[in-house]
């Protein structure tokens, strides 16, 4: 196995790959940069309604009843719907069915939708939305996770027990779910460790934040049948939520999807698509919703605040032997992923470390807040904020280098992860050499100062390494030939922004060494697409990926059988020519066109030549002779990505506040099908993390959101950028992948608290255990640090 | 009964939208983003915020970038309002829309129209700006895919394209 690195636009592509392995332009450039590219509030169909949302003012109470005469009366209203309209016994949810379409009989969070308008405008719906009158019994409303736990607090749902589930999650009272694992013998493992750390760790709810908001256009045809666009991550996740959530068979519905303005996790399950369902049946009019920007912040989803109990032991020479970890996570009003973050972050606890004695458990938590569900890296950046800390902390007490004590731990090459699930590939040594060497870290830590250090301003380098998969569950794709000898490829995967319609259309076009403007993608639509579970758990261009080059190479197999006959010779003796020829192999001037293969097929002989491949991820995430497991939510989850950070930081001694000066960060992907995508992705989740770790934090005043707008909820801007942000791209060549590709979406966003707390650490001397690092909380670190010193 | 204010006083209003008067209809309170996209169907500005913070709604007035949901329609009555779709033969627009291309400086698309506009801008106004002066430019767009890195080197690209031209010719 040979693996190249390069940064990611540099690297040669071998000589023998057309369509992989280069920056190739995203494919919607034209429509993006035109600003032609329609997305969901860019859709417009005759006879269309606007709708509006009305959402509860309270945190947790009884729904006796609504008062809908004043909004019915107002001018251009022609719907309605509230809880009425939706069964009890219809409920949807990832894994506990545990949520209606929007509330029914009980409102569990404010901001939560409680009923919806469909009007001539959206300014009219809007009017009568603050007209619905809702007469609410007020109940005790559980806010914080840990007293959610107590015998004394109310129940967020009443019923919790009985719902349908899709896992062991061992749901009782106010706990959503629960999952333990344990591999070697955790409980004796601390008397053989010379130095154990221990530590409390706090991590705040993170908002997506795309830049586009939620929004959804239903629209019932003559037969009754309903059309459903929205903003999503996956025509079949939406489709099963509103089915499920408004009891309609899946052949009532279909879903499709127009461009997509970014998700991180935010349009995976449902928000609005229910609602907007029903109103188009009640109306029987199109009726299209797009949420405000405070609506999104306040109804849909956001990253889970983590509690973290973690302890870390390791012997003299820096050798890791036991990790206790126990998590408590806030999941909000419903289940949603929840249960899948917890065990995703269990299984995640170690990072990329050999460590054999492990008890790694954990619980969610109803509460009267919003949900808390995916977002990307879906608990690791949490879980990683901990354990790179304690890293550090053990090498400081050693006296060892941070970097020596992690390359003495990491995974090597052939090392399973925890739980013994074989890695095939591993590019993570490499991945710490180049971030090591790229960044100057050594070479100025030896110097013993910082360049440019200027006065009440101090600096420091971090460092963090993390892993994530890419996998889990199901995926096709269809491969047809068209009569032209074109291709027309679908996966009813949707590509969010990030590029997989390219990526896909890529492997495709290498597969069939066809130029890729030769291949076209259809768009996401359950009506036609194969199943596909989603964009989401960095799995597109892996699992995805899979089924379109296996797909495309039966198209190649039907090819080859028609040229054999139309050349008169073996199978085995042809191959396939760049630009759509299937010829004698050595005998180039020996060839058909796929337009002539494909016109025979149509024609005359064997009917459309048709590829198609299903699967879904089938490798078992725990061995269960060497680990006990409680609660898994994930039996097969995926193979490993690497990745390795320095981060290099200046606080302001005066007020606290942490700039980002650089930071280097590299990512082993297996092989990047287009490079400049793959950096972009490296590049955006570096920015997004940055802003996880410094400033932003969705904030409750009691159970209220105090700031679901972008003047009081802080992303970083082009000025908060550092000087210096480099991504390079590690190939390890990952067997199971289509051409060694592994995924890369999540990845990058893993290890930036992490690495950034340690900068703080370096140059301060200060440990923060609670994200965000804000001026406020650096600088109480900085005084409580001098205040100790002075005793 | 009670409509909405805006609505009952809604007039006929006659704008100067990309070169051509148009005719809305338009309430008090009715922004020029709500008129450009429910009206006119010009849907490259976006909403993103509708509080004049993300930058996604960027469009012109009489020459200067402007938020147009921070915009009243009745206020554009006489001024020259451009969006996107009316820019498709400015120079500058050409070579930033080739240089976001080639750079992969967008991922969604969703911010886009507003950073190629406020890129313009500063590009008629400073041909030659260096990384500081785009930094500063572009700083009241965001974008939560890129990172912005690809954003900085495409208008970076499309300044040094835009000067060789202008050298030469």
């Amino acid at each position: 196995m040979s693996t190249a690195t390069r940064d990611g636009l540099d690297r040669p592509v071998p000589g023998d790959r057309q369509a992989v392995g280069r920056p190739i332009q995203q494919i919607e450039a034209a429509e993006k940069l035109s600003g032609s590219a329609q997305y969901i509030a860019d859709l417009y169909r005759p006879g269309m309604l606007y709708g509006a949302i009305v959402q509860s003012t309270h945190a947790h109470a009884r729904i006796r009843g609504y008062d809908l005469s004043d909004a019915l009366a107002l001018a251009g209203v022609r719907a309605i719907v509230t809880g009425d309209d939706l069964d009890e016994h219809h409920r949807m949810g990832a894994f506990i069915k545990d949520e209606p379409g929007f509330a029914k009989g009980k409102v569990r969070y404010v901001g939560e939708i409680v009923a919806g308008v469909a009007a001539d405008t959206e300014e009219i719906a809007r009017a009568a939305a603050r007209l619905v009158k809702v007469d609410y019994e007020v109940l005790s409303p559980v806010l914080d996770p840990a007293d959610a736990l107590g015998s004394d607090a109310a129940r967020v749902h009443e019923r919790a027990e009985s719902y349908e589930k899709v896992f062991d999650s061992g749901t009782a009272g106010n706990v959503c779910s629960r999952t333990a694992f344990r591999q070697g013998e955790p409980d004796g493992a601390w008397a053989d460790c010379d130095i154990v750390v221990e530590g409390e760790y706090q991590t705040q709810a993170q908002a997506h934040l795309s830049i586009e908001p939620c929004g959804a256009l239903a629209e019932v045809d003559a037969a009754g049948r309903v059309t459903l666009w929205s903003a999503n991550q996956s025509v079949f996740r939406v489709q099963a939520s509103v089915c499920e959530s408004l009891g309609l068979p899946m052949t009532k519905l279909r879903c499709v999807t127009p461009r997509i303005g970014a998700g991180f996790g935010n349009k995976m399950e449902a928000h609005v698509q229910p609602l907007v369902v029903l109103l188009a049946l009640k109306a029987r009019r199109p009726v299209k919703l797009i949420l405000s920007r405070e609506e999104d912040f306040e109804t849909v989803r956001a990253r889970h605040p983590f509690r973290i109990r973690m302890k870390t032991g390791a012997r003299k020479d820096g050798t890791l032997v036991a990790r206790e970890t126990e998590l408590l996570l806030d999941g909000g009003a419903y289940g949603d992923d929840s249960p899948g973050v917890l065990g995703y972050a269990l299984l995640m606890n170690c990072g990329p470390y050999r460590i054999p004695n492990v008890h790694a458990h954990g619980q969610v938590v109803y509460t009267n807040k919003m949900r808390f569900g995916a977002m990307r890296g879906f608990g690791v950046p949490q879980v990683t904020f901990a354990s790179e800390q304690q890293l550090d902390e053990i090498a400081r007490r050693l006296d060892m280098d941070p970097l020596a004590l992690r390359r003495r731990n990491m995974l090597s090459p052939g090392d399973p992860w925890f739980g013994y699930q074989e890695v095939r590939s591993n590019g993570l040594a490499q991945c710490v050499d180049i971030v090591e060497r790229e960044s100057g870290m050594a070479a100025r830590r030896t110097r013993g100062c910082h360049d440019d250090e200027r006065p009440g301003r101090r600096r420091g380098f971090g460092v963090a390494l993390t892993a994530h998969i890419s996998g889990l569950l199901s995926s096709g794709a269809i491969v047809r030939m068209l009569e032209d000898g074109s291709v027309l490829l679908n996966t009813g995967a949707v590509d969010i922004g990030q590029g997989s319609n390219t990526v896909l259309t890529q492997i495709c076009a290498e597969s069939l060494k066809l130029p890729v403007e030769r291949v076209a993608i259809a768009s996401p639509d359950t009506d036609g697409s194969p199943y596909n579970w989603g964009t989401t758990a960095s799995r597109v261009t892996y699992v995805t990926g899979r089924s379109v080059a296996k797909a495309a190479a039966e198209v190649e197999r039907k090819l080859k059988e028609h040229a054999s006959e139309m050349l008169e010779c073996g199978i085995d003796d042809l191959e396939l020519l760049p630009g759509g020829k299937v010829a004698i192999k050595g005998v180039g001037q020996r060839s058909v066109s796929f337009a002539a293969i494909s016109g025979r097929a149509h024609w005359a002989a064997g009917g459309p030549i048709i590829g198609t491949d299903s699967w879904v991820f089938d490798q078992k995430t725990f061995d269960p002779k060497r680990c006990t497991t409680l609660g898994l939510p994930f039996p097969q989850i995926g193979i490993f990505s690497f990745g390795a950070l320095v981060t290099e930081v200046e606080i302001d001694d005066a007020t606290g506040r942490v700039r980002v000066l650089g930071a280097w960060s590299a990512c082993d992907l297996g092989y990047a099908i287009n490079p400049a995508m793959a950096r972009g992705q490296v590049e955006g989740a570096f920015v997004q993390g940055m802003g996880y770790a410094l400033t932003e934090e969705l904030v409750w005043d009691g159970g209220r959101l105090a700031n679901p707008t972008l003047m009081d909820y802080k992303i970083p801007t082009v000025a908060e950028l550092p000087a210096t942000l480099r991504a390079y791209l590690v190939e390890s060549e990952e067997p199971s992948g289509p051409f060694g590709a592994k995924s890369v979406g999540e990845l990058g966003i893993n290890g930036v608290a992490a690495a950034i707390a340690n900068a703080i650490a370096d140059a301060t001397g200060v440990r923060l255990h609670r994200l965000p690092m804000t001026p406020e909380r650096v600088l109480d670190g900085l005084l409580a640090d001098s205040a100790g010193a002075g005793h | 009964m009670n409509l909405p204010s805006s609505t009952a006083e809604a007039t006929i209003l006659t704008l100067r939208i990309n070169g051509e008067q148009v005719q809305v209809r338009a309430g008090l309170r009715d922004t020029l983003l709500t008129v450009l996209r429910d009206q006119l169907q010009l849907t490259a500005a976006k909403r993103g915020c509708n509080q004049g913070v993300c930058g996604a709604c960027t469009i012109e007035i009489d020459g200067r970038p402007a938020r147009a949901c921070l915009t009243l329609a009745r206020a554009c009555e006489g001024a020259d309002v451009r969006t996107l779709e009316g820019m498709s033969d400015s120079p500058a627009m050409k070579a930033l829309q080739d240089a976001f291309a080639s750079h992969q400086a967008f991922q969604c698309g969703f911010c886009t129209p507003g950073m190629l506009v406020s890129a313009r801008s500063l590009l008629e106004g400073n041909p030659a700006p260096d990384e500081a002066a785009i930094r500063v430019a572009m700083s009241g767009n965001l974008c939560r895919c890129t990172g912005y890195v690809s954003i900085i080197a495409a208008v970076d690209a499309a300044a040094s394209t835009l000067g060789d031209h202008g050298a030469s010719s």
